[in-house]
């Protein structure tokens, strides 16, 4: 079917959006100030959102600030993706009880809690295909995931601006969001433009309190859209990226980057795509009860790759390395795509702020076998 | 590492917790483990825990907690008959796990404090450092925090009376703030956090109420201390600051203790 009829929303009928979606049972996930960071949270109303605020950021730098308008999406990406809601940070995933002589084992594979996303970039809708590929392909379907990501609603934004950490371009994954949404908005000066991307969307949309758009909002629209693009400034030329990198894995560059990494594991916590986590099993103190719990856990925590009796990535320098490679080039082999959407989250939210652009344009200039 | 559970005629295994130069906060953790304490009184008997009662039975002992770190000629005696008498030892807290707050005496003159302090140093009879147990006796296991993690000593008396190995994060703090959805106070307020080189277990407990971690946790594995100090030194934090923020708690850890003491040497030599 053939979505794509746009429509203008005015700004109040974002809380019709809202309420919409609550009558639907959706829990409205969506932009908040929280912490002094705009953060995906649950959104009860408009006036939950970060209204006239923005967010700036550099590598290891991020701060809110107020605009000079009344924007409700004036801003870029936080700390918190997705991957928060639809791959929490800690699942119970089975549970079992000692009954006298007898156990009984439980998985949880029941999900009640369904999500409608609002404020979701281009870049985001990226990631969450990439995790998508990860958790529903293949011979592992995670059916936790499953349950989550089928009965999500997906409200897009599309951004009207970027950060200095953003290099979405570069991975061909935005700004502007092409598919994978229910819903879309482009937010102009006193409107939005409103459009449907599923059956789903449009069923709300048919809903909406919308008028016609003019063939002008349509060109505020398309200026506004330009305009993150050409905000853009960070590059990383995704031709031969994964060569470059794995004909470079004895480059002085890891070695130097060990110097400043603190195998912290930020980086892999903020990106939407990195999926890694640990299962362990917690008994109590009878030894009659016992949960086993998946928690994210890292390529940067020391006992990830334990086996054996060793440690097989035994120091920062193989750590980042992995981290690096895998995101941007043995991703390929395994996913057949990148784990890079160009987000930037890696970049601002690294405590010592290390780029990885940077770390492969280094990379790139003196490459090894030269 | 030996098994509590087998004890001769399958009696209840024996538990005692020994104190050293502490402030018995982390003995404190597992009074106040409530439910969890009932639980470990029916799981074990409580052989020799003066926090908590007078009643006293000789050793030896299946599982030994202690708490605190060895500053007197007294403690460095007792901690080999405590080793003696102990099938399992484990050590609870930053005090035991690495000397303590109380380790700072370690760079100062340990002479001086006494007269500072006391009408009558003549009668004090202690050693010029505070030290970890492990610089002492043979350790089984390390259990870090200032104070220790109720829930983590529950789960490490668990392990160890199902014959279990514990299993606790080395990692980073930063790990357990962003699974619990703490922003960082580092990035977005300029908060100098010591999380990304301190070991996990908190839970974060620090950056979630808006101020940065200070180490009570020791340092992550392979934790880069000059990393971090790399970066703060160049984001104008003075080493005024930055050595002192190394040296508290976890002082006497030795990744700490080596670049506060280089940070130190530094500053003396752009003051001379």
């Amino acid at each position: 079917m053939e979505y794509g009829n746009r429509q203008l929303l005015a700004k109040e009928g974002l809380q019709d959006l809202i309420l919409a979606m609550q009558a639907l049972e959706y829990m409205v996930i969506g932009p908040k100030i929280e912490q002094e960071a705009i953060v995906y949270e649950e959104i009860n109303s408009l006036e939950d959102l970060p209204r006239g605020w923005t967010d700036l950021q550099t590598a290891g730098t991020y701060r809110i600030k107020r605009r000079d308008d009344d924007a409700y999406f004036g801003y870029v990406v936080g700390p918190r993706s997705l991957k928060h809601y639809l791959h929490p940070p800690r699942q119970l995933v089975a549970t079992a009880t000692r009954d006298g002589q007898r156990w009984e084992f439980e998985s949880i594979e029941n999900i009640e809690q369904k999500y409608a996303f609002l404020g979701v970039r281009a870049c985001e809708i990226a990631a969450m295909r990439v995790q998508d590929r990860v958790f529903l392909q293949g011979d592992y379907v995670d059916p936790l995931y499953a349950k989550r990501r089928e009965s999500a609603l997906i409200v897009a934004v599309n951004c009207t601006m970027a950060a200095p950490t953003c290099f979405c371009t570069s991975m061909q994954t935005g700004p502007r969001c092409t598919d994978g949404y229910d819903l879309a908005l482009t937010e102009l000066a006193e409107a939005f433009v409103i459009e449907a991307g599923s059956d789903k969307g449009e069923k709300i949309l048919r809903d909406l309190p919308c008028s016609p758009v003019t063939t002008a909002d349509l060109e505020q629209a398309r200026k506004l859209q330009q305009q993150a693009v050409e905000q853009i400034s960070k590059t990383m030329n995704p031709v031969n990226l994964r060569e470059d990198l794995l004909e470079n894995l004895n480059h002085d560059r890891w070695e130097e980057t060990a110097r400043r990494c603190l195998s912290c594991a930020n980086c892999t916590m903020v990106c939407p795509t990195c999926f890694c986590s640990t299962v362990e099993e917690v008994v109590d103190l009878s030894g009659d009860n016992i949960e086993r719990r998946r928690t994210w856990d890292s390529c940067f925590d020391i006992d990830f790759s334990y086996q054996n009796g060793s440690i097989v990535r035994n120091d920062i320098r193989s750590r980042y390395r992995q981290w690096l490679t895998h995101k941007l080039a043995t991703w390929h082999d395994q996913f057949d795509q990148s784990g890079c959407v160009g987000c930037g989250r890696c970049i601002t939210w690294c405590p010592v702020g290390i780029d990885l652009t940077e770390e492969v344009a280094v990379i790139r200039e003196k490459k090894c076998s030269e | 590492m030996g098994s509590v559970r087998n004890s001769k005629n399958r009696k209840k295994p024996k538990l005692a917790v020994f104190k050293f130069a502490s402030c018995d906060g982390c003995q404190l953790s597992l009074l106040n483990a409530e439910e969890d304490l009932v639980s470990i009184g029916e799981a074990v008997e409580i052989s020799h825990f003066l926090e908590a009662s007078s009643h006293v039975e000789v050793g030896p002992y299946d599982l030994t907690l202690v708490e605190g770190s060895i500053t007197t000629p007294g403690d460095r005696e007792r901690i080999q008959e405590v080793r003696k008498q102990s099938r399992v030892l484990v050590t609870i807290g930053a005090c035991a796990t690495a000397g303590g707050i109380q380790a700072l005496r370690n760079w100062g003159d340990h002479e001086e404090f006494q007269q500072a302090v006391y009408p009558h140093p003549e009668f004090l009879d202690t050693l010029a450092t505070s030290t970890a147990i492990s610089d002492h006796v043979q350790v089984d296991f390390e259990l870090r925090g200032c104070p220790v993690n109720k829930k983590q000593l529950v789960e490490l008396i668990t392990d160890i009376l199902h014959q279990r190995k514990p299993r606790f994060p080395r990692h980073a703090v930063c790990l357990e703030c962003k699974q619990s959805g703490t922003v960082c106070v580092a990035v977005t307020r300029g908060i100098p956090c010591l999380g990304p080189i301190t070991q996990a277990g908190c839970g974060g407990l620090c950056p979630g109420y808006d101020r940065g971690c200070y180490g009570c946790f020791g340092p992550t594995a392979q934790a880069n201390v000059s990393g971090l100090s790399h970066w703060l030194l160049k984001h104008d934090m003075p080493k005024t600051e930055l050595v002192p923020l190394l040296r508290n708690f976890n002082a006497g850890a030795t990744p700490f203790r080596e670049e506060g003491n280089r940070l130190a040497r530094e500053q003396d030599t752009e003051l001379e």
